[in-house]
């Protein structure tokens, strides 16, 4: 233990490894599929796609077609939908100092089943509006927790947040499974949906990439003010910083990136929970570690589970949700049974 | 240093706190004692801005209620009863908290707060613990962690609510004798809850009794801790005497009250 004392921050070699481990997970995605192509070809038409590169990867311009044009946008797809849930998870878990906080547990991914199943049943069918009213179904959720655990608890503490959301996500929920029994047959478009889906191509990619850009950037920099956080608020208070905005700020950056994945891929639950908990366990408890790995290892996990869910029951598909509740809900257990013999 | 008048806290439909009045100076020890649910604690948050009250708190001849909260915190570092510790987190970051008044709201600690982090640590004989996880630290470790927290603030006057309890006799005695050691060397204004009648009056310079919310008494040890006092407010039967020192050692009774 010769490491010199300092604060702890995403050191280069741990993002670099990430990174690494990314990519990996990214080739490997790309692999998959009817036709036959090697990885060395993947990389070197990989290398080919960057500006000012040029390598012959021995592709057949129909094979190059099919890796840009279905394979590229799937494994980009997956990757930031996952470094957002689990980014947001790790978010959520700053703001409301509960390991077990996910974006699923607040309201935002029922808000945005609700309003996604109201426009599937009463709009006429345009996949363009399916994603905006997730976005706002998802934020309006999260703000009905929000109101609702500040004015139900006097201080607006950490439980009764997590209990209102897990009312609005009973409520919302209700109304949903209302709501689309009323057109039965649709009932099979909102189940593909709500159980998540990364291959909607380039159009798709580029949906999510503004909030996803805007949502990480002021995650990330809000990692310091989140291990302040952490030592309860009346003590962040008497450091000089004002909690309730700085919640609030996360808040809405956490929400943000949940509604911009849910309404680009559906619900896929579990990603905020396991990856930052594995990061928390490998490089440390510092948010300033958590955030930027989460995002990074997020991204890695979901491509992972996208290539699970072409292969497993291949042709078949399964939806990329069910893959990520399969780890993720005995993880959760585990997890549970972390903190509860931790705590006290 | 912390002036305070009449000062009450209301939570919901109790007064915690009534009409308190409150003078410190600088460099003096100042404990508030008095039987479970007396409002020590809440006097504590009140003078530090984190429980709505009426009444003036003045901080080094600045009226608190107009000082924001950067301003606050590096005149004033506050420790709660039972500070929650991340158990994740590593002791330097921990200590590092402590400069967050004087660190950019999305900026990063610079050199100088290191500095001042490393010191305090070593300054509290915890430069071997600062890379392990606050998680893994004994009670009087956890306890000396929080003290380096408050210092790395660099503030003047330091409210420390209980900051003995759960600790052994020896672990006790080593913390206070560590704020005695600091206050001195630092001119620190100290104003600490404390539950041990005896060890209050061994350490502070004077004493606030607190009971049902008000302030019933103050002044040196000797004229706090007597027995009618005491007896009373405690609703108990002590017996006190000086002790070799000259200041007074609370005994209980038994058989009483």
């Amino acid at each position: 233990m010769a490491r010199q004392a300092g604060p702890s921050r995403a050191r280069p070699l741990w993002v670099a490894s990430a990174l690494g481990v990314l990519a990996l997970c990214m080739i490997a995605g790309m692999l998959d599929g009817a036709a036959d192509i090697s990885p060395w070809q993947v990389v070197l038409q990989a290398l080919d796609w960057l500006p000012f590169v040029h390598v012959d990867s021995g592709l057949a311009p129909v094979e190059q077609g099919l890796l840009y044009e279905l394979r590229l946008p799937r494994v980009l797809v997956a990757a930031v939908v996952g470094g957002l849930l689990a980014m947001a998870g790790a978010g959520y878990q700053g703001v409301f100092r509960n390991p077990l906080a996910d974006p699923y547990l607040l309201g935002a991914a029922a808000g945005a089943g609700l309003a996604t199943t109201v426009a599937i049943v009463l709009l006429p069918v345009s996949a363009g509006s399916i994603p905006v009213a997730a976005f706002l179904g998802a934020v309006g959720g999260v703000f009905l927790a929000y109101t609702l655990g500040n004015t139900a608890g006097r201080s607006g503490g950490t439980a009764t947040l997590v209990l209102a959301g897990v009312a609005v996500t009973s409520f919302l929920t209700a109304i949903q499974t209302f709501v689309q029994q009323f057109k039965v047959e649709e009932l099979q478009r909102i189940y593909a949906w709500i159980l998540g889906d990364v291959g909607g191509g380039w159009d798709q990619f580029w949906l999510v990439l503004p909030y996803a850009a805007v949502s990480a950037a002021l995650l990330l920099l809000h990692g310091r003010m989140l291990d302040v956080l952490s030592v309860g608020d009346d003590e962040a208070t008497s450091l000089g910083v004002r909690a309730a905005r700085v919640r609030f700020t996360v808040l809405l950056a956490a929400s943000l990136a949940t509604a911009a994945a849910v309404a680009v891929s559906g619900l896929i639950g579990f990603v905020g929970i396991v990856i930052p908990h594995v990061v928390r366990r490998l490089a440390g408890g510092s948010y300033r570690i958590v955030l930027p790995l989460s995002l990074i290892g997020g991204g890695a996990f979901l491509v992972l589970a996208d290539l699970i869910a072409r292969t497993v029951i291949a042709p078949a598909e399964l939806p990329i949700g069910v893959v990520t509740m399969f780890v993720g809900a005995p993880f959760f257990v585990g997890v549970l049974r972390m903190t509860r013999r931790a705590a006290l | 240093m912390i002036t305070v008048r009449g000062v009450s806290v209301r939570l919901g439909e109790r007064d915690v706190v009534s009409e308190v009045d409150l003078d410190v100076r600088g460099g003096e020890w100042l404990a508030v004692i008095g039987p479970n649910g007396a409002g020590k604690s809440t006097l504590l948050k009140a003078v530090m801005g984190l429980v709505a009250h009426r009444g003036e708190v003045t901080l080094d001849s600045k009226p608190s209620a107009r000082l924001k909260p950067r301003e606050r915190a590096r005149l004033v570092a506050y420790a709660p009863q039972a500070p929650a510790l991340p158990p994740d987190m590593t002791v330097f970051d921990y200590a590092l908290l402590g400069r967050t008044p004087y660190i950019p709201y999305l900026g990063r600690e610079s050199a100088h707060d290191r500095e001042v982090t490393a010191s305090v640590l070593d300054r509290l004989d915890l430069a071997a613990f600062a890379m392990r996880r606050v998680g893994e630290l004994s009670g009087g470790e956890r306890q000396r962690v929080v003290l380096a927290r408050a210092l790395a603030q660099e503030a003047t006057v330091l409210l420390l609510d209980e900051p003995t309890t759960a600790l052994d006799l020896g672990h006790q005695q080593q913390v206070l004798e560590l704020v005695d050691r600091l206050r001195r060397a630092d001119g620190l204004t100290v104003v600490t809850t404390l539950h041990d009648l005896t060890v209050a009056g061994l350490y502070a310079d004077s004493l606030l009794l607190m009971a049902g919310g008000r302030a019933v008494a103050s002044g040196r040890p000797g004229q706090v801790l007597t027995e009618p006092l005491v007896g009373r407010h405690f609703d108990a039967h002590v017996k006190i005497e000086p002790g070799p020192d000259g200041r007074p050692v609370v005994h209980l009774v038994r058989g009483g009250p």
